[in-house]
């Protein structure tokens, strides 16, 4: 689904990814994780294509399709949705004019969707609708507009920058069933197409979604892989010292 | 000259004015013939002339095609279908004036000058919220013929469906003179819509447009101004509106379309208790337009509030100033101003002044905020993530940056607005 081959990406002049190789199969759900300023968020805005992280090197293939060169909105509609760690308030624009754009952009290629009040009461944005895309949202409004607007879109490939970061329990336990309706954890594993990428901080989301694959990226690299749990237990008990060692 | 004489070859629209008024009122204004403007360019008078005599109609419908189009473009429907009423002046002709059916008994339109001879009241309101000396502009209204709207809704009469009215200019270098009168009698409500514009082939043109607006006691009026002129018009409104205890003045003012000049500042006199006034103000600055657009609450009323928004956009090499002023001269009043402006090109200029006035007045609050800048990389880089493509996510912005819906205007105004708004946008882009 995804292969990312020797990336390197500046942001703001500054060389922050330095070769990073990674691929998400057809299905198969990967977590990030990463000491702060590791390229986390980097690794995910430039699978996005968003212009102001600037590929220098290396290639992202999106279903055996070099799309290294393409915009964001090329990239959408191709497949690919983001949740993003901060999204802007966007003065004027209702979030229901949002949803139904990014539900027409995936009829094209999919089934249509379930109506965008159904999704909306159940992520509990129903009075949102109507209301200006994120402005004067609480934390965990706006994550579950993020999620929201991502399950009108129905993307095959999911890029997840910290769902549960300012998130309470309740919210996290609500936002992570969305993420496995999303990747369709509920489906039979054989069915499952979509594919998705998280970076988490807290670990939190691991209790509700189960990752198949973790990385850990440190200054720019992936420092190691392995079973998501075990790293993050690692991580706990010894933070990222003994990754820094692996590299 | 001897005031018979000239009302007599001149001004018949004054003829209702008593002669000592007339007297006054002329004195002021000639002392202000030759007065500037506080503000923007200064124009020569006399480079216009007043245009032809024009027939009236008795049916919008049978207007020209191409007046008929630029009427539908500027929010008048000649169709007349969902208004309550009509009133249609090109250059100083009154030409069509007609109250809906269904709203006969609630609400009167006639040209203004009838309505001086009619009513001794409307006499006693002339000039009394814009001064005659204000300027050379309104100075110029009170020394030559001038017609206008006078629009009275009754007491306790709710009108639901819009009253529209067209000003059109229709003669090269024509200077149309409008004096406009609004009464909200007490407790009553009402949507009055403007729409001033020009025939297509018309290319230069001077707009006087005097508006002044009574709200009496309980009483509400939304009034909706959209100017729809071109690269050569020069204009100026001069509106004031005086609202009593308990009244709202809802002023919804729309330029979405190149214009030499245009200078406007209208005033809300809160003069009653918990009376209110909100200012909502959308251009568009395209072109080599010289916009200088305004608003000011004078709170003089206890509890009296009122809100001034603002919302432009200085395109091309187009200069866009904003202006706000409120001023508070009672306690327990409030009063907001929010002024937004959007820069896109390195030949545009906008002017943000937001001015805050208390005068004797400790306890009220008066706050504002003002901003320009470009549109956000970030928000149109984050709907692009949303499949948008760049200009469709850089036109959603705009298109929410000015949002009819600030001006709670019924549906069908409502959307003719915003389909103003899209095609300025489609045009620009």
């Amino acid at each position: 689904m995804l292969v990312v081959e020797g990336l390197q990406v500046e942001v703001g002049g500054k060389l922050i990814l330095k070769g990073v190789d990674l691929e998400v199969g057809t299905g198969e759900t990967h977590v990030l994780l990463g000491p702060n300023g590791g390229g986390k968020t980097t690794l995910l805005m430039a699978v996005m294509g968003m212009p102001r992280y600037r590929v220098i090197k290396g290639a992202v293939y999106f279903k055996g399709k070099d799309i290294t060169a393409l915009t964001p909105d090329a990239r959408a509609r191709l497949g690919i949705g983001m949740m993003f760690q901060k999204p802007p308030a966007v003065r004027g624009v209702k979030l229901r004019e949002i949803a139904q754009t990014v539900a027409s952009v995936r009829e094209a290629a999919h089934p249509p969707a379930p109506s965008l009040e159904g999704i909306a009461e159940r992520l509990n944005l129903s009075e949102h609708l109507d209301r200006e895309l994120n402005y004067g949202f609480s934390g965990g409004e706006l994550k579950r507009s993020e999620m929201f607007q991502l399950l009108c879109q129905a993307p095959e490939l999911v890029l997840l920058d910290e769902p549960e970061s300012g998130v309470d329990l309740d919210n996290v336990a609500l936002i992570g069933e969305a993420i496995n309706d999303l990747l369709g954890k509920r489906g039979k594993i054989k069915e499952r197409k979509a594919s998705g990428l998280i970076v988490t901080h807290t670990g939190h989301i691991l209790r509700y979604v189960n990752a198949d694959r973790g990385h850990i990226l440190i200054d720019g690299k992936i420092a190691c892989h392995g079973n998501p749990r075990d790293l993050f237990e690692e991580v706990q008990k010894h933070g990222y010292g003994r990754c820094e060692s692996c590299r | 000259m001897p005031v018979e004489r000239e009302l007599e070859d001149v001004r018949r629209s004054l003829r209702g004015l008593d002669s000592s008024l007339l007297r006054e009122l002329d004195r002021r204004a000639e002392a202000a013939r030759e007065k500037k403007a506080a503000y923007s360019l200064d124009i020569d008078l006399r480079a216009f002339h007043e245009g032809e005599a024009v027939a009236r109609t008795d049916s919008l419908e049978a207007l020209p095609d191409e007046v008929k189009a630029v009427m539908l473009a500027s929010g008048v429907d000649p169709s007349e279908s969902g208004r309550a009423g009509s009133y249609v002046q090109v250059g100083k002709n009154v030409i069509y004036e007609r109250v809906n059916q269904i709203y006969s008994g609630k609400l009167e339109i006639m040209d203004v000058g009838d309505a001086l001879e009619k009513y001794p009241d409307v006499r006693d309101l002339w000039w009394t919220v814009v001064a005659p000396d204000q300027d050379k502009y309104t100075a110029f209204s009170q020394l030559h013929d001038v017609h206008g709207y006078f629009v009275r809704v009754f007491e306790g009469q709710e009108v639901e469906l819009p009253v529209q009215s067209c000003l059109l200019l229709h003669e090269n270098a024509e200077v149309q003179n409008v004096h406009n009168i609004v009464i909200l009698e007490k407790g009553s409500s009402a949507h009055l819509i403007s729409g001033c514009t020009t025939s297509p082939r018309v290319k230069t043109g001077l707009h006087i447009g005097i508006s002044e607006f009574f709200v009496r006691p309980g009483a509400k009026l939304t009034f909706t101004m959209v100017h729809n002129w071109g690269p050569e018009f020069h204009v100026r409104p001069r509106s004031g509106a005086l609202v009593e205890e308990g009244g709202t003045f809802i002023s919804n003012y729309v330029l979405l379309k190149p214009v030499k000049s245009l200078q406007t500042y209208p005033v809300a006199y809160l003069r009653g208790r918990g009376s209110r006034a909100v200012f909502n103000t959308l251009i568009y600055g395209l072109e080599n337009s010289h916009i200088d657009a305004g608003s000011k609450i004078v709170l003089e009323g206890e509890d009296s509030s009122g809100e001034a928004v603002s919302r432009a956009i200085a395109q091309d090499k187009s200069v866009v100033y904003a202006r706000g002023t409120l001023l508070a001269r009672q306690n327990r009043s409030r009063a907001h101003l929010d002024c937004r402006g959007i820069v896109f090109g390195d030949e545009a200029q906008m002017f943000a002044i937001p001015e805050l006035e208390s005068e004797g007045a400790p306890q009220s609050l008066l706050s504002h905020e003002a901003a320009i800048g470009p549109i956000s990389e970030e928000e149109v880089e984050y709907l692009m993530a949303r499949g948008i493509p760049r200009d469709e996510a850089v036109s959603l912005i705009t298109r929410g940056f000015l949002d009819v819906r600030i001006m709670g205007l019924p549906q069908a105004l409502e959307s003719a607005i915003r389909k103003m708004v899209e095609i300025t946008q489609r045009e620009s882009m």
